[in-house]
């Protein structure tokens, strides 16, 4: 049965509304944070903040930030506000910028992740008749697990693949005709691909649409997926700390992510001074869970740079939209004229197997921004011609291209030679900056 | 009965090949014949050694990247036209040469040459049954 929302009279309901319900449950859950989670209760008290401070979402800026930091520091019991007899689940982060952070969830906590993710799914045109194939990794990330509950809640058919084995994952999709599919962009256009190269033709698989999240990726990305595989790419946002993917989800008319706010404050602030900023002006995004029990985090600073929006949206749904996260707040450089993330960086060493160990250089020769990146080739791709290093420095190049928008140099060094660091490693060696070069 | 030939990565860095020859000076290893392939940003470095494997783990130790590839090794009358005979029998028999290399040690009456072709067994039955001397590891050593 095709329907529009999941949750109509949540997804649609008038800005009013939303801001009272906002305001009924913040004042819950601040409260419900001061009396059950002692580190957040000292970082209330540095400041003077009481629960009976807090009347609504106007009062919010009253509230401490709650760092990722913050989060390695409690980790792993510290932030956690209920009882651990009533929590059903664990999922953790993956841990590459550092200690691994573990969110908890009671059997609540897990429905509304689930309901998040069934919005996504329906916004995508899932319905009970669909056959979704999760390629999300299942396990402690979220992703998997999100939208497999998410699948199962709209009704449809869940293929749980689980990430890789891309032969296995197409003739599950052409044998049991897949029609959603949910990974990774990456994945997604690997698959396009290996489908391609089978000599497949976009029309021959069942595919409607795609939803495709966890990772950095362009517009242009979008385009060249929905090419290869016929169908319709929606992005989905979220965070393990929040809950999973599902915090905010595309609609058809794919101009960003609606935020499920009736679960979810979102701000927008100064990353330097941590000053609210108006919808519209790009800065750091803020966020507070409303109803979580086990792992509810006030103010938390996403470190993901965005713009909100509430501009009326043509599929009805009355969210606030938040634009792609543009990356990292503490990390982005701007090579001309081009903002690029590490993490961009990183998402695409990873997908095409190498060892998420590089350095990016950076400088200004003749007025120009020169961009290269080391990055340690695989021991099977050296031998004893150039041409295999140089050819594979061209494909990663491409797939930079693909993902940046502009051309690095990819230099292939040694395995191992790029020094490896006890804490966070030295990724990016801007050398403007000795120019005095505000970068 | 292809030869052992050594590939090491060089990056176009002082001090790179210092550490190459001297990690196979101490490890008393003699060279027999080498040849560079560059790049602007790196250079494979290619040798044919006494005790390749021997030489690889002294390389390794001293953080050298390298690899071994089998390559076609002959030994041809030190005579005008005995390389062009070679050649003449490979391209016959459409064998395309990657590269190629001369020995350092030179005897008064052999030259010996380094083939790197995509198929070593091919190249190798042919060349016998053309009546080229294939060089062996042995040969290598005692050269």
């Amino acid at each position: 049965m095709q329907r529009k929302y999941f949750q109509p009279e949540i997804e649609t309901m008038s800005a009013d509304w939303i801001k009272r319900v906002q305001d009924e449950k913040l004042v819950k859950q601040v409260r419900y944070v001061y009396d059950n989670v002692e580190y957040y209760r000292h970082l209330m008290d540095e400041k003077g903040v009481k629960p009976e401070d807090i009347h609504g979402i106007d009062d919010l800026h009253k509230l401490p930030f709650l760092k990722k930091d913050d989060l390695r520091e409690a980790y792993p019991y510290g932030l956690l506000a209920t009882d651990m007899k009533n929590c059903v689940r664990i999922q953790s982060t993956s841990g590459t910028t550092g200690k691994r952070v573990v969110a908890f969830y009671t059997q609540h906590d897990v429905d509304l992740w689930e309901d998040c993710c069934a919005r996504a799914l329906v916004a995508a045109g899932c319905t009970n008749e669909d056959v979704c194939q999760v390629c999300y990794g299942y396990g402690l990330f979220t992703g998997g697990a999100g939208l497999h509950g998410g699948s199962h809640k709209v009704g449809s058919l869940t293929l749980p693949m689980s990430s890789g084995n891309t032969d296995r994952q197409i003739q599950f999709m052409m044998d049991l005709e897949s029609t959603i599919l949910c990974c990774t962009p990456s994945y997604a256009a690997y698959i396009g691909e290996t489908l391609k190269e089978k000599g497949y033709k976009p029309e021959d698989n069942k595919l409607k649409a795609g939803i495709f999240g966890a990772e950095p990726w362009t517009e242009e990305m979008r385009r060249d997926i929905e090419k290869s595989l016929g169908i319709k790419a929606y992005d989905i946002y979220g965070l393990t700390e929040l809950s999973g993917p599902g915090v905010a989800f595309e609609c058809e008319e794919q101009t960003g992510m609606h935020i499920n706010e009736d679960h979810f404050i979102a701000e927008i602030i100064d990353p330097d001074t941590g000053e609210v900023l108006p919808l519209g002006t790009k800065g750091e995004l803020v966020f507070t869970s409303l109803d979580k029990e086990a792992f509810p985090l006030l103010r938390y600073r996403t470190r993901d740079i965005c713009v909100l929006s509430r501009e009326k949206c043509s599929c009805g749904r009355t969210f606030v939209k938040m634009t792609k996260p543009l990356g990292r707040s503490d990390d982005m450089m701007i090579i001309r004229g081009v903002n690029v993330f590490p993490s961009q960086i990183e998402a695409v060493l990873l997908n095409n197997g190498y060892a998420p160990n590089y350095q990016i250089i950076v400088d200004r020769v003749n007025n120009t921004d020169t961009f290269d990146i080391n990055v340690e080739m695989k021991s099977e791709d050296f031998s004893d011609t150039p041409k295999g290093i140089t050819n594979k420095e061209k494909e990663l190049q491409g797939a930079m291209k693909t993902m940046l928008g502009i051309n690095p140099k990819i230099h292939l060094v040694p395995p191992k030679s790029i020094e490896r660091s006890e804490g966070k490693a030295v990724r990016v060696i801007d050398k403007r900056k000795r120019l005095g070069i505000n970068v | 009965m292809a030869v052992k030939q050594l590939s090491i990565f060089v990056e176009n860095k002082e001090g790179k090949l210092v550490t190459i020859t001297d990690s196979i000076a101490n490890a008393n290893i003699d060279i027999r014949a080498m040849s560079v392939a560059d790049t602007q940003d790196f250079g494979i470095f290619r040798l044919i050694v006494t005790d390749p494997e021997k030489a690889k783990t002294a390389l390794e130790s001293s953080g050298c990247f390298v690899s071994i590839t089998q390559v076609v090794g002959v030994s041809i009358p030190d005579v005008p036209g005995s390389l062009a005979k070679v050649v003449n029998i490979l391209a016959r028999h459409n064998i395309n040469i990657e590269y190629m290399y001369a020995f350092i040690t030179v005897s008064k009456k052999n030259a010996s040459v380094v083939l790197r072709v995509a198929d070593n067994d091919a190249a190798e039955k042919i060349l016998v049954e053309n009546g080229v001397k294939l060089l062996e590891e042995k040969d290598v050593i005692e050269m």
